[in-house]
């Protein structure tokens, strides 16, 4: 299918659908239609085509009723890609259309309180009984766990292998009994996260989502996906994080200096060549040549983000904070109140989604291939391992 | 447009880096550097027989018409092996300058069309009298260069590529004019004098030029801000693979060399340092190939100063990380690390600092400064 014939497809479902009508049934039509990710396989919101293609149906489309990407970001960027990787055909047709309309918000349970950057080394048991598993643990650092209908979960399913061999990756559902969530405050005095506590959790078996035993590597699919979502996102020039220190910058000439104006200046060159970059990477993408350079937007973008709203809480000489009610966020937004909130905001950007020091650990041995750190935990049955 | 390579431009840097490899491995460049540093006879080869001397001139005067794309793949193929040919100083900034007078000038261009035609075809080779040191902001810094009828007088200082050239194409007062270099010593009424100087950058030294009365022709207009800007941006290629040489030398080296009983490179203090590196050279990729893309676009003055800006200063932390990286061998004559090093830091200087570029941005990004500095 080429361009133009998507496009004659894009004004056949405009013509059968009125986007001024119900915002939900237009956003089903448009999955039933193939046009919500047009890469993805007929029957499943998509039409197997190009992923350089989506561009085109975006265009067609805009103006449109759009999806709600703050709240629907885990289950687009992260959920989705694992499903349709790992999936069986009855999980891919029960989970995606609601996922991408929106209907059913998903998060992440992933990070423990004792497993952050070594992830692998996480203790949420599953226990297997009958055609169900029992699952006990905890999780944190669970963004939007109370808006979620779903959650993407990694348990520990034989702790008497090495960590990495031992994990199972399962669909959670939010409203079984023993799901209990709880808002984890953060340095900006809004509670985003949560910690999620499972206690006695059962799930069906048609839950899981690939081989038991086979997680880690079910994980690693979103896990790259979560890094091309954090940190990959297009922008315009002059867009993003240094888009909010401009507007400051031009409105208040009276604040201006010669050391900031350089730095600025600097962090606007350093904002323009990551942001081609991401361009360069999607193009890789849409030719499907995927490159190396995923893993790196993250790094680049959590620099720039903490350089560039540091500096602008800097120029304002502004020593107020708007608000520091704790209360729910509906969703994540970097980029969104006052500079004093961004700022603190930022700070999670270098931790969330991998650190950046993960970051350069993956990035040095898996792009460029050089030796890993003497390893003491690699043949070690989990179990044994000292925590 | 698109920030990828072409199939073309795969082909054309597969057929540069294997004449390269054949011909001038770092070794070889080293061992005559401090001889005889341009080496004419690949020169010949890669201008003629590869043909990139003619890829930035039109096909209309003989030349492959190809677009800055093409060129600045060559450039950092040329980089990676910091490549003693006058390609960037003859092939790209004489040449463009002498495109541009032609296709000006039009049916009166006849000579500027003719010298394009020995370019192209590689018979002869072009300096732009312009000091290296010169910028898009200040196109005559070094140079003062002044015509009374058909006649050049005056001296531009750091001018690249001058002493291999059998022709310098001077830019005076908007007009382009042509000087056939006679070799002359000394400062004669009505020759020209081109004077090498020791120069930091071994694999592209300068040299002082100085016209005396010289009897030159005028080919047609010359926008010379704009001539030095293309350069600019294309120069941002060159700088892409001298950094790229660094941190693949560099990455080669860490996974050998054995300390601790260890390859230095699984220390995540080095390792972390080479994942930074490498991030800032995907970034380099990206500005050179927007730079290269757009050169007729508005928006060409941004690419070009986000370009230089970023990628001026990649390459110099590349050397300079391999150089820290390798060691004691590193500081050692008989490595070629600080050829790369020297290349990198006189291109920093070179048609605008990283400096230059960001004070250009401020106007050209709508970045303004304090304005008389309030407190």
């Amino acid at each position: 299918m080429d361009e133009a014939q998507l496009k004659e497809r894009v004004a056949a479902f405009l013509s059968e659908n009125h986007p001024g009508g119900d915002r939900l049934e237009f956003l089903r039509a448009r999955f039933d239609a193939g046009l919500a990710w047009v890469w993805f396989p007929e029957g499943l919101g998509g039409l197997g085509v190009s992923r350089e293609l989506q561009q085109v149906v975006e265009r067609e489309l805009a103006g449109t009723p759009q999806l709600n990407t703050g709240v629907q970001g885990i289950g687009l960027g992260m959920a989705a890609p694992t499903i349709l990787a790992f999936g069986t055909e009855e999980q891919r047709r029960r989970f995606l259309r609601p996922l991408w309309t929106g209907e059913e918000i998903w998060c992440q349970l992933f990070s423990e309180p004792g497993a952050g950057s070594d992830l692998a080394t996480l203790g949420t048991r599953a226990v297997r009984d009958g055609e169900e598993w029992i699952v006990d643990g905890q999780k944190v650092w669970t963004s939007g766990a109370h808006h979620a209908r779903w959650a993407i979960l990694v348990a520990r399913t034989d702790p008497d292998v090495p960590k990495h061999r031992g994990l199972t990756y399962f669909v959670c559902d939010m409203h079984t009994p023993g799901v209990e969530v709880r808002p984890l405050r953060q340095i900006t005095g809004e509670a985003e996260f949560n910690e999620v506590f499972l206690t006695g959790v059962r799930l069906p078996d048609d839950l899981r989502l690939g081989e038991v035993g086979d997680g880690w590597r079910v994980a690693q699919t979103t896990l790259m996906n979560e890094r091309v979502a954090i940190g990959g996102a297009p922008v315009r020039q002059g867009g993003g994080m240094v888009g909010a220190v401009l507007e400051a910058w031009r409105a208040h000439p009276e604040l201006r200096t010669h050391e900031l104006h350089q730095r600025l200046l600097s962090l606007w060159v350093e904002a323009e060549v990551t942001r081609l970059s991401g361009a360069r990477l999607r193009e890789q993408l849409a030719a499907g040549q995927p490159g190396p350079e995923g893993s790196g937007m993250k790094l680049s973008f959590a620099r720039l983000n903490q350089a560039l709203s540091g500096l602008d809480v800097e120029f304002r000489r502004d020593l107020g904070y708007d608000d520091w009610t704790f209360r729910r966020s509906d969703e994540v937004d970097f980029y969104g109140r006052g500079p004093g909130y961004r700022y603190l905001r930022a700070k999670g950007n270098s931790i969330e989604g991998g650190t950046s020091e993960i970051l350069r650990n993956i990035i040095a041995e898996r792009v460029l291939g050089l030796p890993s750190e003497p390893r003491v935990d690699k043949d070690v049955p989990w179990k044994d391992l000292p925590r | 447009m698109t920030l990828l390579y072409s199939e073309v431009e795969e082909e054309l840097r597969a057929a540069v880096r294997a004449l390269l490899a054949d011909r001038c491995p770092p070794a070889a460049v080293l061992k005559r550097v401090e001889s005889d540093p341009y080496d004419l006879d690949l020169w010949k080869t890669l201008a003629g027989e590869i043909g990139v001397a003619g890829l930035l001139v039109p096909e209309e005067f003989g030349g492959a018409g190809a677009s800055a794309s093409e060129a600045a793949v060559v450039l950092e193929e040329l980089g990676r092996g910091v490549a003693p040919v006058p390609f960037f100083t003859s092939s790209v900034l004489a040449t463009y300058a002498l495109a541009r007078a032609a296709s000006a000038a039009g049916t009166a261009g006849a000579c500027a069309g003719e010298l394009l035609g020995r370019l192209a075809e590689g018979r002869a080779t072009a300096a732009l009298a312009v000091s290296f040191a010169a910028s898009p902001y200040r196109p005559l810094r070094g140079a003062s260069v002044s015509v009374d009828g058909e006649r050049l007088s005056g001296t531009v200082a750091a001018v690249a590529g001058a002493d291999v050239a059998d022709v310098l194409l001077v830019p005076v007062e908007g007009d382009l004019f042509a000087v056939e270099a006679g070799v002359e010593a000394g400062v004669e009424v009505g020759a020209v004098s081109v004077e090498a100087v020791p120069s930091f950058d071994l694999t592209r030294p300068v040299a002082a030029v100085t016209f005396s009365r010289t009897p030159a022709t005028r080919l047609g207009a010359c926008d010379l801000a704009g001539v030095l800007r293309f350069g600019a941006g294309l120069l941002a290629s060159e700088q892409l693979g001298v950094a790229e040489w660094c941190l693949d030398g560099t990455l080669g080296y860490i996974r050998e060399r054995h300390q601790f009983a260890r390859p230095i490179g699984s220390f995540q203090a080095v390792k972390h340092r080479l994942a930074d590196l490498w991030l800032d050279v995907v970034r380099a990729r990206a500005a050179a190939r927007a730079a290269a893309a757009d050169t007729s676009s508005a928006s060409h003055a941004v690419s070009v100063a986000v370009a230089q800006a970023w990628n001026s200063a990649v390459a110099v932390h590349a050397a300079e990380e391999a150089l820290q990286l390798h060691g004691g061998i590193g500081m050692t004559w008989e490595h070629p690390i600080h050829l790369y090093l020297k290349r990198a830091k006189a291109a920093e200087i070179a048609l605008g600092t990283p400096g230059d570029h960001k004070e250009a941005l401020a106007s050209l990004a709508d970045v303004p400064g304090p304005e008389g500095g309030q407190q």
